[in-house]
């Protein structure tokens, strides 16, 4: 399997061999992307040069090129266990393809990058699988006896489980992406990576849908990559913002204010320029 | 909802707009109570494209009568000779001496009609299962595509009757040249179709199966194959249609039994009349065949009843 940036489909299934593997050098190491659960490395108290409380993503050195373009460049970045990270940046920053990297989607990455335990993604769009129920669409890929128990359960916990066996279009945005939610949250991942899952609600749907995910994570704790454009999403969510620039973090802020958050609180509003100041001027001021 | 016409479907989709509007409506109210308004609308709406589609169903039944009546009278009143157009009556009458009676030119028109329909069935089978194999090898790797389409595509352009001579000399005169050509026949729209449905399966769908630790075959079951059925399934009504066509053609040619055996032996007779029965039943056979892919197609897209009523 030698998943590729570029939508081929043949690509998800044949691959070209050897492409995805010439192109990284030997010291990717990517566990755990897709769903297999064998961390090679980091696990807590291991020997293999890693810290003995294991971060849940550990990234060093990570590059990406898109022809001449370097999206991401040599960037370092650490996640630790359950913690919430928003990752914003201006479009075609390379927020995405660092999701991606961590998503074990996109094998062209060079540099190191582990993850430890599973990772679970709810992208843009749903992406549901139109011809299968909701509650089957929840437990595809699940390989444990009980899936489609645990599958009913986890609707329940988004509020979907009258529409379970709802055929997905026939579900609002809103519905689509609480299902596509509880499809990623099944998997109890280690590390949940949310790419922009909200940019296409309304805002009311948007804040029902903000309450629930920081719910969710309560609930679950995994370590959250939340990957927006909005800087009120990222102030309202996260426990720490990154913001991507030049392929590289070129801003990291911590939040310690609780939540519920009052949007006016005087530590988030002085963050907010500052961010905007990073998204807006960085690239034009320097 | 089943047991629709032809015209019956497509009524439905044109009229679907109407019952979809409250659904629409309601999506202001709470998520968990969406069904709710949509259900209670729909009795009022159903109720007046029901009608509405018998109506259409039955003024699409005039223009046939109108047609059946003047064959009847042109032919009945002598104004041209019953051996050239012979009358719909003279033409049931027919149909019904070649059931009841089996005659030493023409045989039981039953019989002959279960022969076509295994020549066909055999050859469609044959066909219909190659050009989805192929599909599927082309379709899911670079080195299938690169190895089976250009031979797919050259095939695709060779015409399929020019081949009858060939095939006469390569396989003889029996029912083997019939069927291979049947199946040559059923086979590439089967494969075209087959093949740019899988690859226009939403690459999207595929990744996320990826992040779902979807395997290679669950792959294949889950997203590929499902995502690919709706034009499959095209293909299929189209190999069917290619199927029955080259079984009148081929069966012209020197064969000893079957419908087209019959047309051969009323030429011969001159009789007009037996050779109009026999077009009928190819009609009924293909209209049926078509009849139970539509009924596949309603019950293996059932899914997609969302699009129109969401």
């Amino acid at each position: 399997m030698a998943p590729r940036t570029a939508g081929s489909l043949t690509g998800y299934l044949a691959g070209e061999a050897g492409r995805g593997g010439a192109l990284s050098p030997p010291s990717q190491r990517i566990a755990g992307g897709s769903g297999g659960s064998s961390p090679r490395g980091g696990k807590p108290g291991g020997s293999g040069g890693s810290p003995p409380r294991a971060n849940t993503a550990r990234i060093r050195g990570l590059s990406r090129r898109f022809g001449d373009r370097l999206v991401l460049d040599n960037l370092d970045l650490d996640i630790a266990p359950g913690e919430f990270i928003a990752l914003i940046g201006r479009s075609g920053s390379g927020k995405s393809t660092l999701l991606r990297a961590l998503a074990g989607l996109d094998r062209e990455v060079t540099g190191e990058l582990e993850v430890n335990g599973t990772a679970a993604v709810a992208f843009q769009e749903p992406r549901l699988l139109p011809w299968r129920r909701v509650r089957d669409n929840v437990s595809l890929g699940l390989r444990t006896a009980g899936a489609a128990g645990v599958a009913r359960s986890a609707l329940d916990e988004v509020g979907l489980a009258a529409r379970a066996d709802a055929w997905p279009l026939t579900l609002s945005g809103g519905e689509a992406q609480r299902a596509a939610l509880a499809r990623a949250l099944v998997r109890e991942p280690s590390l949940l990576l949310l790419d922009e899952p909200f940019s296409a609600l309304d805002a009311l749907t948007r804040i029902t849908m903000h309450r629930l995910v920081l719910r969710l994570w309560a609930h679950h704790e995994p370590a959250v990559l939340l990957v927006t454009h909005d800087v009120d999403e990222a102030l309202a969510l996260a426990d720490r913002v990154l913001v991507l620039a030049d392929g590289q973090i070129g801003y990291s802020g911590r939040i310690d204010v609780p939540r519920p958050r009052d949007r006016d609180h005087p530590d988030l509003t002085g963050l907010r320029t500052r961010l905007l100041t990073e998204l807006g001027v960085a690239s034009e001021g320097n | 909802m089943l047991g629709e016409t032809p015209t019956g479907v497509l009524s439905t989709q044109r009229a679907s707009p109407a019952p979809t509007r409250p659904a629409r409506e309601a999506g202001a109210a709470p998520a968990a109570s969406r069904p709710a308004p949509a259900a209670v609308a729909a009795p009022a709406t159903a109720g007046l494209t029901h009608r509405r589609r018998r109506n259409r169903a039955w003024y699409r039944v005039i223009s046939p009568l109108v047609f059946l009546a003047a064959w009847q009278f042109v032919s009945a009143s002598g104004l041209v000779s019953q051996q050239k157009l012979p009358s719909p009556s003279t033409v049931f009458h027919t149909a019904v001496t070649l059931i009841t009676t089996n005659s030493a030119a023409y045989g039981t028109l039953q019989s002959a009609m279960l022969v076509s329909l295994e020549r066909v069935a055999i050859g469609f089978a044959v066909g219909g299962a190659a050009g989805l194999i192929l599909a599927v090898i082309a379709g899911l790797s670079r080195l299938g595509e690169n190895s089976v389409d250009p031979l797919m595509q050259m095939l695709r352009t060779l015409p399929l009757f020019g081949l009858i001579p060939v095939f006469i000399i390569w396989f003889g005169i029996g029912d083997l040249p019939k069927i291979l050509l049947i199946a040559l026949g059923a086979a590439i729209p089967l494969y075209l179709n087959t093949f740019s449905g899988i690859r226009n399966v939403d690459s999207k769908l595929a990744e996320a199966g990826t992040t779902l630790g979807l395997n290679r075959t669950e792959m294949i079951r889950h997203v590929i194959l499902p995502g690919a059925l709706p034009q499959i399934l095209v293909g299929l009504r189209q190999s069917l249609g290619v199927a029955w066509l080259a079984l009148v053609v081929a069966e012209q040619i020197n064969a000893n039994a079957g419908l087209g055996f019959m047309i051969s032996q009323a030429t011969q007779f001159l009789r007009n009349d037996v050779i109009l029965v026999a077009l009928l039943v190819y009609c009924v056979l293909g209209l049926l065949t078509d009849a139970l892919v539509r009924l596949l197609e309603r019950r293996a897209l059932a899914w997609r009843r969302g699009l129109l009523e969401a």
